[in-house]
């Protein structure tokens, strides 16, 4: 095809200006859209704007840290400290992170992937995401207004007891409102986890088996069984605790006879498998970009997609490896730490598959393949420090210390926000049809590589050596102050790169240069053969699969007869 | 929602309708609506082994009588409602128009013998205090920490978990019957037609559900004395 014929036809005719409903005036003609596309692309709008909003508390909380209080330095009060990394970890966990890959890339490329005109039940998906906006307002304004102290993992008996902040003469239950909020956002994952399995099984077009859909769609799939089986449970939860705090019944409140220990059970029922939610469909992202700037098949693709599985199923069952030091029975320990020795293995399946796909290969150094290589960089070091809090001596020594902070956060965000952004600067091209400024991509990614590591490289050795999380300050001596003012400095570069990034993003969407091409990187997966951007129905024509995802060398003797053949 | 062809706007998505893939959907969704339960029932075992004697004291205070009726009741719903759907996909109208109004019947009437359970309880000062009735020192129910009757733990958790559990679920049967009656009007009114006879199967599923959740709660609530 032409490029001239198709720039004419997107002109026309892509899902930026084809409606679904009756309203086609801005900003309700996307609120009420049912198109997967637009709704992938709303929860990215919301989605990064969160990011950033953390990403600037965080920056606050390590400024706090800078030097210690002892020296008169106080940019936080520290009666509100507690505030400040709860607004932080719940922005970052409930609204960024865990919908994350799955919400804005899953809802745009899932049914590109297979293939389909949208996914199974897209009124349910436009749901889900007004779910998930009425719980991000009411968790954002339950936080702002109330100050909450729980840490995002509302533990009891101190999230039963704090004490709410009155404002105009009225007391305001903010860890009732955040615990609300968290249940309707559950609720938002359920329903998009559903109709995620559903439109797997029933809407993959002609010849797409099971073992030729893409990587990215097999992650979600996995993550999609978690999102529906641990959701409810921790959903229901919460609401006992919201129950709790507003009524005198004690299930968790060990005062009244309840047991906070088994608030952790469930809680943790849930929220291990959760952060399978958020690292898997990143997992799949990474595994589509390497095979594409490599431009050959990726290695071990069954063992990859079966993979994922497995971790959806291990996941479920080392939740206790979150209460170790909790007084629960040795016999116990011991099980839950040796299940989680059993995770590190589909992991490192996967490492070694995408190594041995990167080897050898001619390879594109685009910036969404650095950040995909950082990626798998960071999330090895958060795996093997996980290690660590595996085993049982050694997570006694470094629990509740800033080596569990520095652990997650080289999983979540080296890891889970790192693929996220790859799989962001990816599709970019797809999805807006334009092209962002490569050289400040290029510059947003040394600065968030090098920032991120001067973070959180000092916050383990400051936990190995007994620095206790979650206090306002610290002891000053020499080891302390020293790498707490270079994790301080770190941040800075980090949050610079994040703002460099956001900027590059928007800026791109904006103003970037209109492109047309269907394949720019020249991948050989389904997705990319739709118009860019693509129109409503994603396909001029129903799709006919008869080949693997990554089988690179059938892709370039297509790629051949097409230009011989013209078209036809 | 199928509004034809207003310029600009497609409805290709509500024309498709895939009867295998809704209900492959639905049953997921019942599945994490027993998993929500299940949470319940794990909190439930754990008080119940920790405080077996006040469990028993207190659950002998519950009517058997009214929760056998109940239980009755809900399950002949139960069983009207299979028919509504049987006579559905006969395309009987009347006959399935009929059934699901003695299903919604049922429905009112278990939601009026807990109305009148609950209010019993309430006179017995048994009821749930808001804690910010107490901290004004209004009401003295038993179920106030600190209150000079105080029940003892166990009885207050069993109290607890009694008027959450069941309150979720009469909840259901709220949803239950509001997605019944919506059936009920679409039906009466032609709109929902043989060929779709799978969505009233799936509100079928639905109260089926709730059905069964109570075959765990009775015994659990009212039996185990």
């Amino acid at each position: 095809m032409s490029k001239k014929k198709a720039s004419q036809a997107t002109e026309s005719n892509n899902f930026f200006n084809q409606h679904t409903g009756k309203w086609t005036t801005f900003p309700m003609s996307w609120l009420t859209s049912t198109d997967h596309k637009r709704i992938g692309l709303m929860y990215g709008y919301s989605m990064f704007f969160f990011f950033g909003l953390a990403a600037l508390i965080g920056l606050i909380i390590k400024l706090q840290k800078m030097y210690p209080a002892s020296s008169g330095w106080e940019i936080i009060p520290p009666s509100l400290y507690g505030s400040f990394f709860t607004l932080h970890g719940v922005i970052m966990i409930f609204l960024f992170i865990l919908p994350g890959a799955s919400a804005v890339l899953g809802n745009f490329l899932l049914p590109l992937q297979l293939g389909a005109k949208d996914v199974a039940f897209p009124r349910v998906n436009l749901l889900s995401f007004w779910l998930y906006l009425g719980g991000a307002i009411l968790a954002v304004v339950g936080i702002l207004l109330g100050a909450a102290d729980t840490g995002w993992t509302f533990t009891p008996p101190y999230s039963v007891t704090t004490k709410t902040i009155s404002i105009f003469g009225f007391s305001f239950d903010s860890v009732s409102w955040m615990l609300v909020a968290a249940f309707i956002l559950g609720w938002g994952t359920i329903l998009t986890g559903i109709n995620f399995i559903v439109t797997i099984h029933r809407m993959r077009c002609k010849g797409m088996t099971l073992f030729r859909m893409p990587l990215f769609s097999w992650t979600l799939y996995a993550t999609s069984w978690i999102q529906v089986l641990a959701t409810p449970v921790v959903g229901i939860t919460l609401l006992m605790l919201a129950i709790e705090r507003v009524m005198p019944v004690g299930f968790f409140d060990p005062a009244k006879g309840g047991d906070p220990i088994l608030y952790q059970h469930l809680f943790w029922i849930y929220s291990h498998p959760a952060v399978y939610i958020m690292i898997l469909p990143t997992m799949g992202l990474v595994s589509e970009i390497l095979p594409t700037y490599c431009q050959r098949p990726i290695f071990g693709y069954k063992s990859i997609a079966l993979s994922s599985c497995a971790l959806a199923i291990f996941g479920y069952f080392i939740w206790a490896h979150h209460m170790f030091t909790t007084g629960m029975s040795d016999f116990a320990n011991a099980v839950f730490s040796l299940l989680t020795f059993l995770v590190a293995i589909p992991t490192a399946i996967k490492v070694f598959n995408w190594s041995a796909t990167l080897y050898k290969a001619s390879i594109s150094f685009q910036p969404a393949l650095l950040f995909a290589i950082a990626y798998v960089f960071n999330f090895m070091i958060g795996g093997l420090t996980g290690m660590f809090l595996g085993s049982l001596s050694t997570s006694i020594h470094l629990h509740d210390t800033e080596f569990i902070v520095a652990h997650f956060h080289y999983t979540m965000f080296g890891g889970a926000a790192f693929g996220l952004i790859a799989g962001t600067l990816h599709y970019f091209p797809k999805m807006f049809g334009r092209i962002y400024s490569k050289g400040s991509a290029y510059a947003a990614f040394v600065l968030m590589f090098v920032g991120f590591h001067a973070t959180y490289v000092p916050m383990f050795i400051m936990g190995m050596n007994g620095l206790p999380r979650r206090y306002h300050t610290y002891p000053d001596i020499p080891l302390f102050s020293n790498m707490q003012f270079a994790s301080t400095i770190g941040s800075w570069i980090l949050v610079s790169g994040i703002m460099l990034l956001l900027f590059t993003l928007v800026r791109g969407i904006l103003k970037g240069e209109v492109t047309t091409e269907r394949n720019p990187w020249n991948s050989s997966t389904l997705e990319w053969q739709t118009a860019t951007p693509p129109t409503l129905f994603n396909f001029e024509q129903d799709m006919e699969v008869t080949r693997d995802p990554y089988d690179y060398p059938a892709f370039r003797l297509e790629q051949k007869k097409s230009k011989a053949g013209g078209k036809k | 929602m199928s509004s034809q062809t207003t310029s600009g706007a497609v409805t290709e998505h509500s024309e498709h309708y895939d009867e295998v893939g809704t209900r492959l959907g639905f049953w997921l969704f019942l599945f994490t609506e027993l998993f929500l339960f299940g949470a319940f029932f794990i909190v439930y075992l754990v008080y119940r082994t920790t405080y077996l004697p006040d469990f028993q004291t207190a659950s002998n205070q519950l009517s058997t009588v009214i929760g056998t009726t109940n239980t009755i009741i809900l399950l002949f719903s139960s069983l009207t409602v299979v028919l509504a759907i049987h006579y559905m996909r006969k395309g009987i109208k009347k006959m399935a128009l009929t059934f699901l109004s003695i299903t919604i019947l049922c429905g009112l009437a278990f939601l009026v013998i807990k109305s009148f359970e609950w209010g019993g309880k309430f006179d017995h000062n048994l009821f749930l205090q808001l804690r910010g009735n107490i901290e004004q020192g209004l009401g003295s129910p038993l179920l106030t920490p600190g209150s000079s009757e105080m029940l003892p733990m166990g009885q207050v958790l069993f109290f607890g978990l009694y008027f959450i559990m069941t309150g979720t679920h009469a909840l259901h049967i709220i949803i239950g019957l509001i997605w019944m009656s919506v059936l009920w009007v679409w039906i009466y009114q032609g709109k929902l037609k043989t060929d779709r006879a799978g969505i009233l199967e799936n509100g079928g599923l639905y109260w089926h559900l709730v059905d069964l959740i109570w075959i765990y709660l009775f015994p659990l609530f009212y039996l185990i004395a």
